[in-house]
């Protein structure tokens, strides 16, 4: 075949993929309860006063408000975006609700309900009755409604939303609020602790193993909104619980803000897992329009022999900036990431995680896939600390990047700080091209290009998705095909 | 089945065939030998569509059709196979996933219906009583790993399920211990029928004691130089290349 030939096929092969719109951009048309654009201790108390919130909740919010604007915006991450102003900014966006919220899924506006099946959501009971996964669903700022929540108070868990557990549950509120990503931990992490509007809220009391998986599906709906969630999970001693969290906002020539914060506490011999598939709007093929994704998750063994697992597959955002990462106190406990992240067009990512060994023989495992393509960038960004009391302490890092095509770019910034003599750090890294002549192996046994591309990427990040529960794999590895728009050599 | 007519191809710029004529029917069994840098694997790959090498003249016809305006996938769902002589690693992706893929696109291709799990499944178990092939192999990621004979017997596996009508088989003796050559070989033979054809590249004349050849050929500098029949392999067996390598200069010195 002449390179003409080749270069036309490879080109409409492209396109078509290319073409391929986002899936998930429709536009859900509900009167909002807004509050006017723009940040001030006016809005904070607005958002505080909406949602009925005891006094120390608002001294949070106003203190985190306060430190924040001491802050400027970090610019030491591997991206690039026009800056934010802050001001244009709604911070408060919810469904206008009948009386005091839906007490039944018939209470619940038929067009949520619409909008989650559209998503693929099994909100009806029976239809979760079947997918055994409860379903907390936060549509833009408040949450909607809460299943299984019955059956899982039998067990003493506790898994509502962040509002209702300020409400029901203040005094584990006030003690974990904060405890793991203190406002002052970073800008976004500030400007999340002022004006955060909901999230979930988990408990899982002590010996109980949660039996299903728990699920928040969250989306952006409203224009010009920023969403800023926070989610909180405290497993007491010999707790377990596995965590699904998915993500889709709809398309929007607009650049969207989402600063979330995620805290995870694991007590002694306790168990959490948390899953993530982000696939935010990414933007189109020139860049216009995105979500950007600045997001603090942090979890902290708390106790011996504590295990926290972080997986995440991001295909979306047209900007990500997220470090999962783990506290690791107690003696014997263990942190994991997992991660699959992946650029195209002009999506840019910078990733990866945090460990910090402070108690003896702790363990943590770093495993990262990145993958670019079009003009995406690609950023692995981790940091290994291991404190002068970590005696024994074990630190494996993989991070292997792919590139597919030769305008996008991969870049891995391991940082290590090592303070115990007796620590083992290994840390591995590898960047290859999507070969060639796999593309051909498989073109020679009859798969498609774009098959051929899309297992190849697959096969890459399997030892990410096998660390996904079973339905969020299958997922994860559709989304993976649909993402990998134009990207055929 | 194939007809090569004065085929011509370079890799960036450098010429390497010079002008290939080579005839295929069905059922028969052809052989390419010559030394190395002959231009064997570059007839192979070229025939398959690997899109590294420029054709800049002559013709390939398959079953009729022009093949060089076939794309890779389609020459291989219209049943062309080509055993690598350097088999891909493909890492992650299942063996048995990556061949069954492979088998539907083929068979969808040819408006036969996509086999499911069970049915591909029977057709695996009985291919591996044919190529003794390491049941945990199927179930490893796509030659990652494999020793050399591993993954030189995983192609003829792959071989036996796609079944094709026309299989390159390139130096897919090298490297094999005798054992391996027997089961490579019982695969080859397995496939001989009035109906398919096989070309057999090789730099030895080992293999065909086990696939013994219809028409023997040898390359030199990307022409062939000799066409005959069986014998022609023995005879270069016991003479060595040297002679062809003359033979291939000859002509040259005296147009130089």
């Amino acid at each position: 075949m002449s390179d003409q030939i080749k270069l036309e096929r490879n080109s409409e092969a492209a396109e078509q993929l290319t073409n391929r719109d986002y899936k998930y951009g429709f536009v859900t048309d509900i009167e909002a309860d807004s509050a006017p654009p723009g940040l001030s201790e006016e809005i904070i108390r607005f958002i505080s006063a909406k949602k009925e919130e005891p006094e120390f909740m608002l001294e949070f919010r106003l203190k985190a408000f306060r430190h924040w604007q001491t802050l400027t915006e970090p610019d030491w991450a591997f991206v690039n975006y026009p800056a934010i102003d802050y001001q244009d900014i709604v911070y408060y966006s919810a469904p206008k609700a009948q009386g005091d919220g839906p007490q039944s899924l018939d209470e619940v506006d038929p067009k949520l309900l619409e909008t989650y099946e559209k998503l693929g959501i099994p909100l009806k009971e029976q239809e979760i009755l079947a997918g055994v996964v409860a379903v907390d669903a936060v549509f833009d700022s408040v949450s909607v409604a809460t299943t299984f929540k019955g059956k899982l108070e039998e067990l003493g868990i506790v898994f509502c939303s962040f509002s209702e557990a300020v409400k029901e549950h203040p005094a584990l509120i006030r003690k974990y609020l904060g405890s793991v990503v203190p406002y002052t931990d970073n800008f976004f992490a500030a400007l999340n602790a002022a004006v955060f509007t909901d999230g979930s809220f988990v408990y899982i009391p002590k010996g109980v193993r949660c039996p299903m998986e728990l699920s928040t599906y969250f989306r952006i709906n409203a224009a010009n909104t920023g969403q800023f969630e926070r989610t909180l999970i405290v497993a007491d001693d010999d707790a377990y619980v596995s965590y699904l969290e998915g993500c889709t906002a709809p398309q929007r020539d607009e650049n969207q803000l989402h600063a979330a914060v995620v805290e995870l506490v694991a007590f002694d011999n306790a168990t959490i897992k948390y899953s993530t598939v982000q696939n935010w709007y990414p933007g189109d093929e020139n860049g216009v329009g995105g979500i950007y994704n600045f997001v603090t998750k942090r979890g902290k063994c708390a106790g011996a022999n504590s295990k926290i697992s972080w997986t995440q597959v991001e295909t979306g955002s047209s900007i990500t900036w997220k470090y999962p990462g783990c506290i690791l106190q107690g003696d014997n406990s263990v942190g994991e990431f997992y991660s699959v992240a992946l650029t195209n067009n002009c999506q840019q990512a910078d990733t990866g995680t945090k460990m910090v060994h402070i108690g003896k023989n702790t363990r943590s495992n770093i495993v990262s896939k990145g993958i670019s393509a079009g003009r995406g960038q690609n950023t692995y960004r981790g940091l290994v600390k291991i404190l002068k009391g970590a005696t024994g302490a074990r630190n494996y890092s993989q991070c292997d990047s792919m590139l597919l095509g030769d305008r996008c770019g991969a870049h891995t910034f391991p940082y290590l700080d090592v303070q115990n003599r007796t620590a083992t750090v290994e840390h591995e890294a590898s960047t290859s091209k999507i070969g060639e002549d796999q593309i051909f192996y498989c073109l020679q046994r009859g798969i498609s290009a774009e098959d051929a591309v899309s297992m190849i990427v697959n096969g890459f990040c399997k030892e990410v998705f096998r660390e996904l529960p079973m339905e969020f794999a299958v997922e994860a590895q559709k989304l993976l095909g649909i993402s990998l728009e134009g990207s055929v050599g | 089945m194939l007809s090569v007519k004065n085929l011509k191809a370079s890799i960036d710029g450098t010429e390497i065939l010079k002008g290939i004529d080579l005839d295929v029917k069905a059922g028969e069994v052809h052989a390419i030998m010559g030394p190395n840098g002959s231009g064997k694997s570059t007839l192979a790959q070229v025939i398959a569509g690997r899109d590294t090498y420029e054709v800049t003249a002559g013709s390939v016809t398959y079953q009729g059709k022009d093949l060089l305006e076939l794309p890779p996938e389609q020459r291989a769902r219209e049943g062309i196979f080509l055993a690598f002589q350097y088999p891909v690693e493909i890492p992650g992706v299942n063996n048995t996933y990556f061949l069954k893929a492979a088998l539907n696109a083929t068979r969808k291709h040819r408006g036969l219906e996509e086999l499911d799990a069970m049915d591909f499944l029977a057709l695996v178990r009985e291919k591996l009583k044919v190529i003794h092939l390491d049941e945990d192999l199927l179930h490893r990621p796509v030659n990652a790993g494999f020793s050399g004979g591993e993954k030189k017997r995983n192609e003829i596996f792959q071989m036996a399920v796609l079944s094709p009508k026309l299989a390159v088989l390139d130096e897919t003796d090298s490297g094999l211990d005798i054992d391996a050559l027997r089961t490579v070989a019982k695969g080859v033979n397995s496939l001989r029928s009035k109906d398919n054809a096989i070309v057999v590249v090789t730099h030895y004349q080992r293999l065909l004691e086990y696939i013994v050849p219809d028409h023997v050929h040898v390359l030199a500098d990307g022409r062939v130089v000799r066409s005959g029949g069986r014998e022609l392999a023995l005879e270069l067996e016991k003479e060595g290349y040297s002679w062809v390598e003359t033979q291939a200069a000859g002509p040259a010195k005296t147009r130089g």
